[in-house]
C-alpha cells in the first residue's frame, strides 16, 4: 500500500493524558483512522469493551456471531478499501476462532490488525481459565505478532502493528493484550510508526533491471502479461492500464488479480489457472517473454512447474523478495512495488501492437466458446446452471458490483463468467480456499463501501459453515445480496470424485435444511427458484431490493467446471471436457 | 531439483526479541529441513543478536530458507555461506574416566593423544578428567574416536561460531538502512 506513506500534517486526535490501557486501545484505533471494527466480547477483553461503550460515536463496533465471522469481515473490509481491517476477540476460544481468517489473510496479503484479550500477566503459562498461547499458535500465520503485558507499551505496539500490516506486502498482525495491561494506567501519547530498522518494506527497482526488462519486452515477438493481486494492493490499476495500452501486450489475470484490469478491455485475454480460460493457459507455453506483475506463480496457476513456460523469458515484478525465484526462475527480477516498477518501466518500453499474437488468443477463445461457454450460457429448459446465474448477474450489474465468493465450483464459475470491470470488486479466498469466507467477508465489504452493490455468491456447503452471520446482517441491516447456488452437493469435491476417483461419491451429498425459513428467521427477505423461467425476474427483484436479500437458486446437481488443468498436468494440457 | 545436499552456514542478525528463535525454527520445520546446529549470541552492535545455523540441504532450498528468514520483520539481515566461505570453530568437552586410566596405566599415551589432536585438559578430578578441544567438526569427532579406549563418560559439543570471509560491517549496514529510511520518509512527505 504505497500510498499510505507517513503523513506530514499528523494531528493527534487524542490529547495526551492519563488513561487506562483499555481506553488507550480505543485511542490508538482512532489515531490510526479506524472507524469500524468487527468483534465478539469475552472475559479477557472486557476492559476494552467497556471503553468501546464510551466511544460509540467514533468507533462503530459490529457484533458478529462467531469470531471467524469477525476476521473474515475485517478481511472483506480491507480487501475492497485497501485500509487495515480490524477485529477483536477474547482470549482462549475467541482467539483460536480467529486463526482460520488470519491464515487466510496471510496467504492473500490482506492487512489486518487482530486484537485478542489475554489472561493477566501473572497467570501466563499457568493454564489459567481461557488462557491459550495465541502468540505461539499464530506465529506461522501472521506477518508479525506481539504480546502486550504493560499498559505503557500499548501506543508503540499499535503504531508498529498498523505500520507492519499495511506496508510492503501487507498481512495480518496480532496483538495479544493481557488483562492487567488493559486495566493499568499510562500517559497516553501517540506517535505513528514510520519505519523499523530491521524491516525494509519498499525495495526500489534497479535501473539495470528496468533496462533489461524493457529491452526484452521491446524485442519480444509473443509477449504476455500475467497480472496479480499486487497491482490492486499497490493501487496501480491506472499505471498498469497505461502500460498495457502502450505496449499492446495481451493480459491474463490470476484469480486474485481479477478486477485489476477490466475484463472487457480489448487487450484482456482471460483468466489463468486450473479452471481458467483455454487461451491464457495454453499460450503460457508459447509466449517468448512473460511479464508477471504482482503475482506469485501459485501452483493453481502453473500446474506442473517442470513444464511451465520453459520456453519463455520471465520478468517478475514482485515486492516480496522471497517470492522471486521461489517457483519460477525469472530472467529479470524487479524487486519493487508494482506501481513504482511500472512507472519506472514506462518510459523505456516501445509503443507496439501484436495483432497476430492476439489473434492466436482469439482463436483459442473461439474453441473454448464452442466447446464450453456456448453450452454453459444456454439456459436449459428445466434446470438452471451456475453459469446462467453468474452471467446474468454480470450483465445486470455491468460487472461493477462487488462480488464476494466462497470456495468451490461456484467460485470458479464466478471467476470465469463475472466480467469484472469495477474498482477492486473481486473478493475471494484465493490462497487458503476457506469455505465459509463469503458471507462474513461480504458483510465487511459492505461496511467499507456502503454505496456499492455487494453480492455474495455461495455454495450450499460453504454457506452452512458461517450462516450464523445472517444474525449480524439482521442486527445491522447490512444490505448485502446473498445468492446461494444450491446443488445439494459439495460440488467441487464431487467433481473430483467423479473425474479422478471413479465416481465414488464419498460423503459429498448434503441433506439441506429449508434455507428460506432460515433466512426469514433472521428477518431477511428470501426467495427460492428452481425453474429457468424465474431466473431473470428473481435477479431483478433481488437487485432492486433495498436492504439484505437472500436468493436460493437450485442448480443442476452434477455440473462440472471446465476447462480444467488436472493436478500435476501441464497448463498446455488443459482439458476442455 | 536434484541438487546434492551440502552443509551450509546461515548467519542472521536480528533484533533481540522474545520468540524470534521460534519464528526462525518454524521456517525449517515447515519445510522438513533439519537444523544441524544453532548458536545464538550477542554481536558487535548492542541490542543485535546473531544466529549461526548450520543445515544440510540443497543449495536451492537453502537460498529459499534464507529469504524466508530475512522476510521476518525483526530480522535485520540473513546470509548463506558454503563451507569454504566461512571460518568457524566449534567447542567440545569430553569427560574421561580417570580411574580407568590409572588402573590401565595409560596416562602417557592419553597425553600424547591430546597433544596429537591439539586438545587440552580443562580440569582434572579424582574420578574424571575433562578434555577441551576447539576446532572443526571432523577433528572433534576424530578425537572422540581416539578417546574411546579411555572410556568417554560424557561428550558435549557446541554449535558453530562462524565468521564470513568477507569484510562486511553490520554497524555500517544499519546506518545505511537508517539513511535510506529517512530519505524515503522525506520523499513521502514531499519535502
Ligand atoms: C473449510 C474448508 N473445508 C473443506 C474444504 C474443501 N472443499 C473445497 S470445495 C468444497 C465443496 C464446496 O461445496 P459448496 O460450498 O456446496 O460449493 P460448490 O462446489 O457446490 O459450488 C470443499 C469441501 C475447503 N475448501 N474449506
Amino acid at each position: 500500500m504505497s500510498t499510505q506513506a507517513p503523513q506530514t500534517a499528523y494531528k493527534m486526535k487524542t490529547p495526551p493524558r492519563t488513561m487506562t490501557g483499555a481506553e488507550a486501545v480505543v485511542a490508538c484505533l482512532l489515531e490510526e483512522g479506524v472507524d469500524t471494527i468487527f468483534g465478539y466480547p469475552g472475559g479477557a477483553i472486557m476492559p476494552v469493551y467497556d471503553a468501546f461503550y464510551d466511544y460509540q460515536d467514533h468507533l462503530k463496533h459490529i457484533l458478529v456471531r462467531h469470531e471467524q465471522g469477525a476476521v473474515h469481515a475485517a478481511q472483506g473490509y480491507a480487501r475492497v478499501s485497501n485500509r487495515v481491517g480490524v477485529c477483536i476477540a477474547t482470549s482462549g476460544p475467541g482467539a483460536t476462532n480467529l486463526i482460520t481468517g488470519i491464515a487466510d489473510a496471510q496467504i492473500d496479503s490482506t492487512p489486518l490488525v487482530c486484537i485478542t484479550g489475554q489472561v493477566g500477566s501473572h497467570l501466563l503459562g499457568t493454564d489459567a481459565f481461557q488462557e491459550t498461547d495465541v502468540i505461539g499458535i499464530s506465529m506461522p500465520v501472521t506477518k508479525w505478532n506481539y504480546q502486550i503485558t504493560k499498559a505503557e507499551d500499548i501506543p508503540a505496539a499499535f503504531a508498529k502493528a498498523f505500520y507492519i500490516a499495511r506496508s510492503g506486502r501487507p498481512g495480518p498482525v496480532l496483538l495479544d493484550i493481557t488483562k492487567d495491561a488493559q486495566f493499568n494506567k499510562l500517559d497516553f501519547k501517540y506517535e505513528p510508526c514510520t519505519g523499523i530498522r530491521s524491516y525494509a518494506p519498499y525495495p526500489k527497482s534497479r535501473p539495470d533491471d528496468i533496462i533489461a526488462a524493457a529491452s526484452l519486452l521491446n524485442s519480444a515477438k509473443k509477449p504476455y502479461i500475467l497480472v496479480g493481486h499486487g497491482v490492486l494492493i499497490s493501487e496501480a490499476q491506472e499505471e498498469f492500464r497505461a502500460f498495457v495500452e502502450k505496449t499492446g501486450i495481451p493480459v491474463a489475470s490470476t484469480l486474485m488479480g481479477l478486477s485489476a484490469f477490466p475484463c472487457d478491455h480489448p487487450l484482456y485475454v482471460g483468466y489463468l489457472g486450473m479452471h481458467g480460460n483455454y487461451g491464457p493457459n495454453v499460450k503460457t507455453n508459447q509466449a517468448d517473454v512473460i511479464l508477471a506483475v504482482g503475482m506469485r506463480f501459485d501452483d493453481r496457476v502453473t500446474g506442473n512447474l517442470a513444464s511451465y513456460a520453459k520456453q519463455a523469458k520471465v520478468i517478475h515484478i514482485e515486492i516480496d523478495p522471497s517470492e522471486i525465484g521461489k517457483n519460477v526462475k525469472p530472467e529479470v527480477a524487479i524487486n519493487a512495488d508494482a506501481k513504482e516498477a511500472l512507472l519506472a518501466l514506462m518510459p523505456h518500453v516501445h509503443e507496439r501492437t501484436h495483432t497476430a499474437w492476439i489473434q492466436e488468443f482469439k482463436d483459442c477463445d473461439a474453441i473454448e466458446h464452442e466447446k464450453v461457454i456456448k453450452r454453459e450460457f444456454t439456459l436449459p429448459e428445466n434446470s438452471i446452471k451456475m453459469a446462467n446465474v453468474v452471467e446474468r448477474i454480470s450483465r445486470k450489474t455491468s460487472g461493477e458490483a462487488i462480488v464476494v465468493t466462497d470456495v468451490g465450483q461456484h467460485q470458479m464459475v464466478v471467476s470465469r463468467y463475472y466480467a469484472f470491470r469495477g474498482h477492486e470488486n473481486n473478493v475471494t479466498s484465493g490462497g487458503l480456499g476457506t469455505m465459509g469466507f463469503a458471507l462474513p467477508a461480504a458483510i465487511g465489504a459492505k461496511f467499507a463501501r456502503p454505496n456499492d452493490e455487494v453480492i455474495a455468491v455461495i455454495g450450499d456447503g460453504g454457506f452452512q459453515m458461517t450462516l450464523q452471520e445472517l444474525g449480524t446482517i439482521f442486527q445491522e441491516e447490512t444490505g448485502v445480496k446473498i445468492v446461494l447456488l444450491n446443488n445439494n452437493f459439495l460440488g467441487m469435491v464431487r467433481q473430483w470424485q467423479q473425474l479422478f476417483f471413479d465416481r465414488r461419491y464419498s460423503f459429498v451429498e448434503m441433506k439441506n435444511p429449508n434455507f428460506i425459513k432460515i433466512a426469514e428467521g433472521f428477518g431477511i427477505t428470501a426467495r427460492k427458484i428452481e425453474h429457468p423461467s424465474e431466473l431473470d425476474a428473481a435477479l431483478d427483484e433481488m437487485l432492486a431490493h433495498k436492504g439484505p436479500y437472500f436468493l436460493e437458486v437450485v442448480v443442476e446437481r452434477e455440473e462440472n467446471v471446465f476447462p480444467m488443468v488436472p493436478t500435476g498436468a501441464s497448463v498446455a494440457d488443459i482439458r476442455l471436457e | 531439483m536434484n541438487q546434492p545436499k551440502k552443509l551450509f552456514t546461515i548467519i542472521a542478525f536480528t533484533e533481540n526479541r522474545i520468540g524470534l528463535l521460534n519464528r526462525i525454527t518454524i521456517i525449517f520445520t515447515r519445510r522438513h529441513i533439519n537444523i544441524e546446529s544453532l548458536t545464538t549470541s550477542e554481536c558487535e552492535v548492542e541490542g543485535v543478536h546473531r544466529f549461526t545455523i548450520t543445515t544440510r540441504t540443497t543449495e536451492e532450498r537453502a537460498v529459499k530458507v534464507v529469504k524466508q528468514i530475512e522476510k521476518l520483520v525483526e530480522v535485520i539481515k540473513a546470509s548463506l555461506h558454503a563451507e569454504d566461505e566461512t571460518i568457524y570453530q566449534e567447542l567440545a568437552l569430553y569427560k574421561i574416566d580417570a580411574l580407568k586410566i590409572a588402573a590401565d596405566g595409560t596416562f602417557t599415551a592419553f597425553l600424547n593423544t591430546l597433544k596429537k589432536y591439539n586438545a587440552g585438559i580443562q580440569s582434572a578430578e579424582k574420578e574424571y578428567i575433562i578434555v577441551q578441544k576447539l576446532g572443526r567438526r571432523v577433528e572433534i569427532f576424530m578425537l572422540l574416536d581416539a578417546l574411546k579406549e579411555y572410556h568417554v563418560l560424557e561428550f558435549a559439543k557446541s554449535g558453530r561460531v562462524a565468521m564470513t570471509r568477507s569484510a562486511n560491517d553490520l554497524d555500517q549496514y544499519l546506518r545505511e538502512m537508517e539513511a535510506t529510511r529517512a530519505a524515503e520518509e522525506i520523499e513521502a512527505i514531499g519535502v
